[in-house]
C-alpha cells in the first residue's frame, strides 16, 4: 500500500481545513441575512434572522436522530424476507 | 403514412427487429432508434389531434400539445442516455424490453384517450419487469414477480375505472382535458367526483407510488440490473406523474398526499445501506414535490399560481428524470465495477473512479436545488406556488424535505460511496459509453441550472419566474449548508447512524410477513381439514367394511355354512310344527 500515491484527503488535517471552511462559509451566510429585503416573504417567520440556516440544522438533526429511533424498530438481518 | 403513426411505435418496432442485426449494428440502432423516434415526434406528428373510430368508439391515439411535450421532449432525451449508458451490455433482452419500454411511456404520454393510455400503461408493466429479471437471481425473480403484480394491479383498477367513468359520462377523451384552462373549464378534467375517476386515480397513484402505495418503488428498482435501473428510473413513475396532471390538477387531496411523499421517504434513506435504494426512496421523495404542485393547480380558484405550480411540476419533471437518472447511472457504474452497492462496503473511490465522482456530485447537487443547478430553477416553482397559496405547513414540510434529500442524496449517496472510510477497493473507472453518458447527462442539469430559459421555454403555461434573486440564492445556500453542517456535526460527534449491514421494514412487510404467513396459514388450514376429513371418511368406511365382515364374512353368522343333514331336520321340525299346528 505504501507505493500507493498519497491524496490530498487522505491527510486528515486537509479534511479539518475543509470543515473550517464550511464553518466559515456558514458564518458568511448568516451575514449576508442582513443584507436581505423581506418585503418579499411570504410568511412572517422567514425574516427572522437567520431563518432559513437554524431550519436547515434543526431539520436535519431531528431527521437523523428519528431515524436512529426508526433503526431500532425496523432495522433487520439481510436475509430477512429469503424464504 | 410515416405521419399518422403513432409516437413510440418507432421505437417498439425497431426493438423487436434488434436481436437480428449483428454485433456493432446493434449498438448503432439502439442510439440511432431515439432519435428517429425524437425527429419523427417534432418533425412529422401534427399538432391535431389523430382520431380513430373502433368499433363505433371514437379514439384519439395521439394527441399533441405543450404539456404531453414536455415529456415528450424528456423521454426521448432519457431513452436516448440509458441507451447509451447500456451499449456495452451484450444482453439482447434487456436492450429489446428497455426500448419497447420507452417506446411505450412515449406512447403514452401522447395518448389522447383512455384506452390507448390503458394499453400502453400495461405495455410499460411487462416489458419494463424483465429489466429485473435480466439480473438473473432468485431475489431479483422474486421482486420482478411483486413489481409485475402491482403494475398489472394497477393497470387492472384503470381499466375497471375507465369501464365506470365510460358508462357515467360516455368520454374516453384523456385529451379535452387540457384544451383551455380558462375558469370554468375544470370539469374537463376527471377530478375525483364518481367511482370512475376515484379507481383512475387510484391507479395512477400506484403508479406515482402515493405513500403506503409506495413500496413496489424501494422494492424492485434496487434490484434490477445495473442498466435497467437508468432506464426504469425515468418512465414509470413519471408518466404516472403526467397522468395526474393531465387528469387530476387541482385536487386539494394531492397537496397532502405530495406532502407526506415528500418527507416521509428521507427517514428510510437515510437508514437504508443499499445506496440504489437510497435513490429510490428519494425518487420517491422528488415525486411528492411534483404531486404537489399538481394539487396546488386549481385553475378555478387561483388561475395564476396554477399556472406557476403546474409549469413546475413539468420542469421538475423534466429536471428531476435527468439528475436522477445520472444518480442511478454513478451508482450503477460502481456497482458495475466493485460488484456491490453497499454502503458499508464501499468508501474512498475517488481515488480510481474519479469521473463518475465528479458526474455523481454534479447529480447530487441538482437533487439537492443548489444554485447553477437544475434541481435550483425547478423545484422553487413548485415551492413558490405553495408560498402563494399560504400553504404554511405544506412548505414548511418541503423545506424540510429540501433540507432531507440534500442530507441523503447530496451528501451520503457520493460520501459514502467515494469518500468516507477507504475501502481499500481499486477498480478502474466506468467504461467509456458509461461515462459519456453520465457526462451528457451531468452538462445537462448544469446548462437547465446555469440557462432555465429554454427549458421554461417549452413549459405549458408562460413563465414569469426568475429563480436568481438574490434573496432566494442566499435563503437556499444557508438551507443546504446548514443541513451540511448538520451531518458535519453529527458525524464528527459519531451521532450518525453508521452504515450496517441490514434490510429496513417497509409498508411492505404487511403483504410480505403478516398477510404472506397469514395465507400460508389459511392455506396449511384448509389442507389439515381437508386431511382430517378424508381420514375420519376412511376410518368410517373401514368400520363398515369390518361390521359387515363380522356379519356375512365366512366366520359371521349370515356367512356360516352348515350341513345338509342339519338344514332338512330343521326343514322337518318345521313342516312337523306347521302340520301340529293346522290339526289344532
Amino acid at each position: 500500500m505504501n507505493t500507493e500515491r498519497k491524496y490530498w484527503l487522505d491527510d486528515p488535517r486537509n479534511v479539518k481545513k475543509i470543515v473550517y471552511a464550511l464553518f466559515a462559509v456558514c458564518a458568511l451566510l448568516v451575514g449576508a441575512d442582513l443584507l436581505l429585503d423581506h418585503e418579499h416573504s411570504h410568511f412572517p417567520f422567514e425574516s427572522r434572522f437567520g431563518f432559513y440556516g437554524w431550519f436547515g440544522f434543526i431539520a436535519c438533526v431531528a431527521l437523523v436522530l428519528a431515524a436512529k429511533v426508526m433503526r431500532k424498530l425496523l432495522m433487520r438481518e439481510e436475509d430477512y424476507y429469503d424464504p | 403514412m410515416i405521419p399518422s403513426l403513432p409516437p413510440g411505435v418507432i421505437l417498439i418496432v425497431g426493438a423487436l427487429l434488434l436481436p437480428l442485426l449483428p454485433g456493432r449494428l446493434k449498438s448503432v440502432w439502439m442510439l440511432l432508434l431515439p432519435l428517429l423516434s425524437a425527429a419523427h415526434l417534432f418533425l412529422m406528428v401534427p399538432e391535431t389531434p389523430l382520431t380513430l373510430d373502433v368499433f363505433g368508439y371514437q379514439l384519439t391515439p395521439v394527441h399533441v400539445d405543450r404539456l404531453s411535450l414536455v415529456w415528450g421532449t424528456i423521454f426521448h432525451i432519457a431513452a436516448f442516455l440509458s441507451a447509451l449508458y447500456a451499449l456495452h451490455v451484450k444482453d439482447s433482452l434487456q436492450h429489446v424490453s428497455a426500448l419497447i419500454y420507452a417506446g411505450a411511456a412515449i406512447g403514452a404520454v401522447l395518448a389522447g384517450d383512455l384506452i390507448t393510455l390503458f394499453v400502453y400503461w400495461e405495455l410499460t408493466a411487462v416489458s419494463s419487469v424483465f429489466l429485473i429479471w435480466a439480473s438473473r437471481t432468485e431475489r431479483s425473480y422474486r421482486a420482478g414477480m411483486r413489481y409485475l403484480i402491482v403494475q398489472v394491479g394497477s393497470g387492472v383498477i384503470l381499466l375497471s375505472g375507465i369501464l365506470l367513468h365510460f358508462r357515467d359520462t360516455g368520454s374516453l377523451s384523456f385529451e379535452k382535458a387540457f384544451h383551455s384552462f380558462l375558469p370554468g373549464t375544470e370539469d374537463y378534467f376527471l377530478g375525483l367526483n364518481s367511482p370512475g375517476t376515484v379507481l383512475i386515480f387510484i391507479a395512477f397513484g400506484i403508479k406515482a407510488a402515493f405513500p403506503l402505495l409506495h413500496n413496489w418503488l424501494e422494492d424492485a428498482y434496487p434490484e434490477a440490473t445495473v442498466t435497467g435501473t437508468v432506464f426504469l428510473s425515468a418512465f414509470t413513475t413519471k408518466l404516472a406523474i403526467y397522468a395526474l396532471a393531465r387528469g387530476f390538477p387541482g385536487t386539494e387531496l394531492l397537496i397532502w398526499i405530495g406532502a407526506v411523499m415528500t418527507a416521509f421517504p428521507i427517514f428510510f434513506a437515510v437508514i437504508e445501506n443499499d445506496l440504489r435504494r437510497v435513490l429510490a426512496y428519494s425518487l420517491n421523495n422528488q415525486l411528492g414535490f411534483m404531486v404537489v404542485g399538481i394539487g396546488l393547480a386549481n385553475f378555478a380558484a387561483h388561475p395564476k399560481v396554477a399556472e406557476l405550480a403546474l409549469n413546475g411540476t413539468a420542469a421538475h419533471a423534466f429536471a428531476h428524470i435527468l439528475y436522477k437518472a445520472l444518480l442511478f447511472m454513478s451508482m450503477g457504474a460502481v456497482l458495475y465495477r466493485t460488484g456491490t452497492i453497499k454502503g458499508s462496503e464501499l468508501g474512498g473511490l475517488y481515488k480510481s473512479m474519479p469521473w463518475t465522482t465528479v458526474f455523481c456530485i454534479i447529480g447530487a447537487a441538482s437533487i439537492s436545488a443548489f444554485p447553477l443547478f437544475s434541481g435550483f430553477v425547478t423545484k422553487s416553482m413548485i415551492l413558490t406556488a405553495a408560498a402563494e397559496r399560504h400553504q404554511t405547513v405544506v412548505w414548511l414540510v418541503l423545506l424540510f424535505a429540501s433540507a432531507g434529500v440534500f442530507h441523503h442524496s447530496g451528501i451520503k449517496i457520493p460520501f459514502f460511496a467515494f469518500f468516507a472510510h477507504d475501502s481499500g477497493k481499486r477498480v478502474r473507472e466506468a467504461p467509456l459509453n458509461m461515462l459519456i453518458a453520465m457526462g451528457i447527462s451531468a452538462a445537462l442539469c448544469v446548462i437547465i441550472g446555469v440557462f432555465p430559459a429554454p427549458l421554461y421555454a417549452i413549459l405549458p403555461f408562460d413563465v414569469d419566474f426568475d429563480a436568481y434573486t438574490t434573496s432566494h440564492v442566499i435563503t437556499q445556500l444557508q438551507l443546504l449548508l446548514f443541513s451540511a453542517l448538520a451531518f458535519t456535526v453529527l458525524k464528527l460527534t459519531a451521532i450518525y447512524p453508521p452504515e450496517v449491514p441490514s434490510i429496513n421494514l417497509d409498508a411492505d412487510w404487511i403483504c410480505r410477513k403478516p398477510l404472506f404467513e397469514a395465507v400460508g396459514w389459511l392455506y396449511q388450514t384448509a389442507a389439515w381439514i381437508g386431511a382430517t376429513m378424508a381420514r375420519a371418511a376412511q376410518e368410517l368406511l373401514n368400520t363398515v367394511i369390518a361390521w359387515f365382515q363380522t356379519q356375512c364374512g365366512p366366520c359371521g353368522p349370515l356367512g356360516r355354512s352348515r350341513s345338509t343333514g342339519g338344514m332338512v331336520i330343521w326343514a322337518a321340525i318345521l313342516l312337523g310344527a306347521y302340520l301340529v299346528l293346522y290339526y289344532l
